[in-house]
């Protein structure tokens, strides 16, 4: 059976880009429905919503939405977001890759981002991997999964990428997987409405690499381990949500705070100094 | 007092998919609240089996399906109400 | 079809006679030329650019972050320069060497903004506090595959205000990232600084399309080689990636394409070399050896040349200003007419090896060459001179 409608979400799309790279069972169109979900509840203003990803399979997000989208270097898609924002504060800014891109090439942009309070919108799809380049580890590889750079299992301590964001300055952490769909798009158009440095990580099966490495089946396993293994507990303690291989998930959102960002910050410093010479500011003409 | 049937009204649903674009992940018949879909037998033009509607009057329009498919390739729509 | 040029926003525009470094010069035609978006870090000796920029940009209207490195600094300015600004980033040659990789990416998304480094001994820590010309050949090659920027090369404060405006003006029309290559010395030097009205000042506009969202292409080249631009959050939902793409801007991964863009690419500067010759020429016509030079050494070999003519050696004087392209059209006319060239450089050879390419034999070329940390002393180029007349 098939039909000569459109799918809901193509208005969304590059649908001159389809058929997608991902492979079968992996999760991250599931997060681009979630996300298409957001913005079309929160009825953002898509001229104004531009997409940054980075290098990796979670990268390529960037180039499938119709929105002004950036495909930068490998680590540097937050840095580069930060350009865009500071010049034009009135672009809703989201960077949307993967937790090699982010955490292990692009960690320190990403401590210093969230330290800053930069105000940008940070997707993280973890599926404990990096993909596109055939399954090596990156800092979230649980110990003791396989890796082809760890082909005897990994032995290095992981990031919990929620307490890395919380502890660095984060104003909205959250963590979700690629089952909870519902969540992850409310979530997702929370995030929306707040300011500032705001991370979602969302766990996410790599059936092609991560899981065929580790013996783990298909995308459709490791949806279902993500939904008999995961817990909500919202307001949890970032130091107490740990990933181990094949555990236990803690989802739910952990960080919601109000705190004035780095143009904030910026602008009642000039303000308090220069006094009534200074001019507020609000992007470069 | 006699028991009347109490009527319910229940959102219903069409089913829609687009067979070629599906890689057969079957995210949609796991998680279809309702059990309104399977794969099929039959193979699209990439090999795959995509889904059919096994129990289409069963659909509630709840689209958790568009939301799980990675390949946007199945969605619902309303369809008047069912008592 | 000519593009207006416009004129500077006074704003910026510090007018008046100034004593100034080479850096507090070059932040001042950064700023001079509409810069309003910084990203740098701290490095020696070119941490005083971005000092003067935080301190003047909050009451001109625009953003100074210091990033967390280089990497993010080279990165930053074009996520601002995407975003409607004119950027600029700071560095010294340690940091030039971490931006190489955004080198790439900004000829490849052809983006138009002004990359500075303030040239130091290298290499690796090198004398952070003293000059060095060894950077040249990297602003050429650093980044990987195949690409053309521009490289320009000021030999005082003067020229460093002067030439930043030049640099932001070339990169909007070749839609590129210009390499202002100063050295320690220029940085450094206090001299009197001539910055004119802002009326005086004139800037090449950023072309972005006319054409409604949906008809953008951002990467179909203008009649010039170089493609018009949008910005992010106008509507036009267009993408752009380092990867080899089409004029839609999509990644497409084959041959052809790459052919078809990266030749463009290279192209873009090189069929149009003949336009993008900057060099002062002093007593060229007619001479016997010609002494080729560019930034710092290029006022020490001056000297050079007056002591030779006051032998009564018939010597001229070419000064690059914008050092790559290499000014070859120039250069191949003299080479059948002089005996030989001399170029002093603070490096071990690095752009005479393009001046060798060039003259192909035809004259001799002499290298005077050193590690760095102080500027040549004129005698040994004077010695050059003569012995290649010998």
């Amino acid at each position: 059976m098939t039909t000569t409608q459109a799918h809901p979400i193509e208005y969304l799309l590059r649908m001159d880009r389809m058929p997608h790279i991902w492979c079968p069972g992996c999760g991250i169109g599931v997060t681009v429905n979630c996300f298409a979900r957001a913005l079309q509840d929160s009825k953002a203003d898509l001229d104004k919503t531009v997409i940054v990803s980075g290098i990796g399979c979670t990268g390529r997000v960037a180039g499938y939405l119709k929105l002004d989208s950036f495909h930068t270097t490998h680590g540097r898609a937050i840095p580069f977001a930060t350009g865009l924002k500071l010049a034009n504060p009135e672009l809703n800014v989201v960077v949307y890759s993967g937790d090699g891109d982010l955490t292990a090439i692009g960690g320190n942009h990403f401590i210093h981002a969230a330290r800053r309070n930069i105000d940008m919108l940070v997707i993280c799809v973890n599926n404990f991997t990096y993909g596109m380049t055939g399954g090596q580890l990156t800092p979230t590889t649980p110990y003791s999964a396989v890796a082809s750079t760890a082909p005897y299992g990994s032995f290095e301590k992981t990031f919990s990428l929620p307490f890395l964001a919380d502890s660095c300055g984060a104003v909205y952490v959250a963590r979700w997987t690629t089952f909870h769909v519902r969540q992850l798009a409310r979530c997702m158009a929370e995030a929306f409405t707040k300011r500032g440095f705001r991370f979602i990580e969302i766990i996410s099966p790599c059936p092609t690499l991560y899981q065929r490495r580790n013996k783990l089946g298909d995308g459709l396993s490791f949806m279902k381990y993500l939904k008999e293994s995961s817990e909500c507990k919202d307001g949890a303690d970032t130091r107490a949500v740990a990933l181990d291989f094949q555990g236990k998930i803690i989802v739910g959102k952990f960080v919601d705070r109000d705190q004035p960002t780095w143009l904030d910050d910026m602008n009642r410093r000039y303000r308090e100094k220069l006094g009534d010479k200074y001019e507020e500011y609000k992007g470069i003409k | 007092m006699t028991d009347k049937p109490v009527s319910v009204k229940r959102a219903r649903g069409k089913v829609h998919i687009l067979d070629d674009r599906c890689k057969g992940c079957a995210f949609c018949v796991e998680f279809c609240p309702v059990k309104a879909l399977a794969l099929s037998l039959e193979f699209n033009k990439k090999g795959y089996h995509p889904p059919q509607a096994v129990k289409p009057d069963a659909c509630t329009n709840c689209n958790l399906c568009s939301m799980y498919c990675p390949e946007f390739a199945i969605w619902s729509t309303k369809i008047g109400d069912k008592e | 079809m000519a593009d207006a040029l416009i004129t500077a926003d006074p704003k910026g525009t510090l007018t008046g006679a100034h004593y100034l470094d080479g850096d507090h010069a070059c932040c001042e035609g950064a700023l001079a030329a509409g810069c309003r978006f910084v990203a740098g870090y701290p490095i020696t000796p070119s941490t005083e650019v971005i000092e003067r920029f935080a301190a003047r940009i909050p009451l001109i209207g625009g953003v100074f972050i210091q990033m967390e490195d280089e990497l993010a600094s080279s990165i930053a300015i074009y996520g601002a320069v995407w975003a409607g600004a004119k950027a600029m980033t700071v560095t010294s040659g340690p940091g030039f060497s971490l931006m190489m990789e955004h080198l790439g990416l900004g000829a490849m998304l052809e983006t138009p903004c002004v990359f500075v480094n303030v040239q130091r001994g290298g290499p690796s820590t090198g004398l952070p506090t003293m000059p060095g010309q060894a950077d040249m050949m990297q602003a050429r090659w650093g980044s990987h595959g195949d690409y053309e920027l521009i490289t320009i090369s000021p030999s005082s404060p003067q020229e460093s205000f002067d030439f930043a405006i030049e640099a932001f003006n070339l990169s909007e029309k070749y839609r590129l990232p210009v390499i202002l290559m100063l050295d320690e010395c220029v940085g450094h030097m206090t001299e009197k600084v001539n910055i004119p009205p802002a009326d005086e000042i004139k800037l090449y506009p950023r072309r972005y399309t006319a054409c409604k969202p949906g008809e953008y292409l951002p990467f179909k080249p203008g009649p010039d080689m170089a493609p018009e631009m949008a910005r992010a959050g106008q509507g036009y939902r267009f993408h752009i990636t380092g990867l080899t793409h089409d004029e839609k801007g999509y990644p497409v991964m084959n041959h052809a394409a790459q052919e078809r863009l990266v030749r463009r690419l290279v192209d873009k500067v090189r069929k149009r070399a003949d336009d993008l010759v900057r060099v002062v020429e002093d007593g060229v016509e007619g001479a016997e050896c010609v002494v080729v030079s560019y930034g710092i050494t290029s006022r020490v070999a001056s000297l050079a040349v007056q002591l030779a003519r006051d032998e009564g050696l018939k010597v001229g004087h070419l000064m690059c200003k914008i050092v790559w392209p290499f000014p070859a059209g120039k250069i191949r006319a003299l080479s059948g007419k002089v005996k030989s060239f001399v170029m002093p450089e603070m490096n071990y050879g690095q752009v005479v090896l393009e001046l060798e390419r060039v003259v192909c034999g035809r004259a001799k070329v002499a290298l005077v060459g050193h590690g760095g940390g102080t500027v040549h002393d004129p005698r040994e180029i004077l010695k050059a001179i003569k012995e290649s007349l010998l």
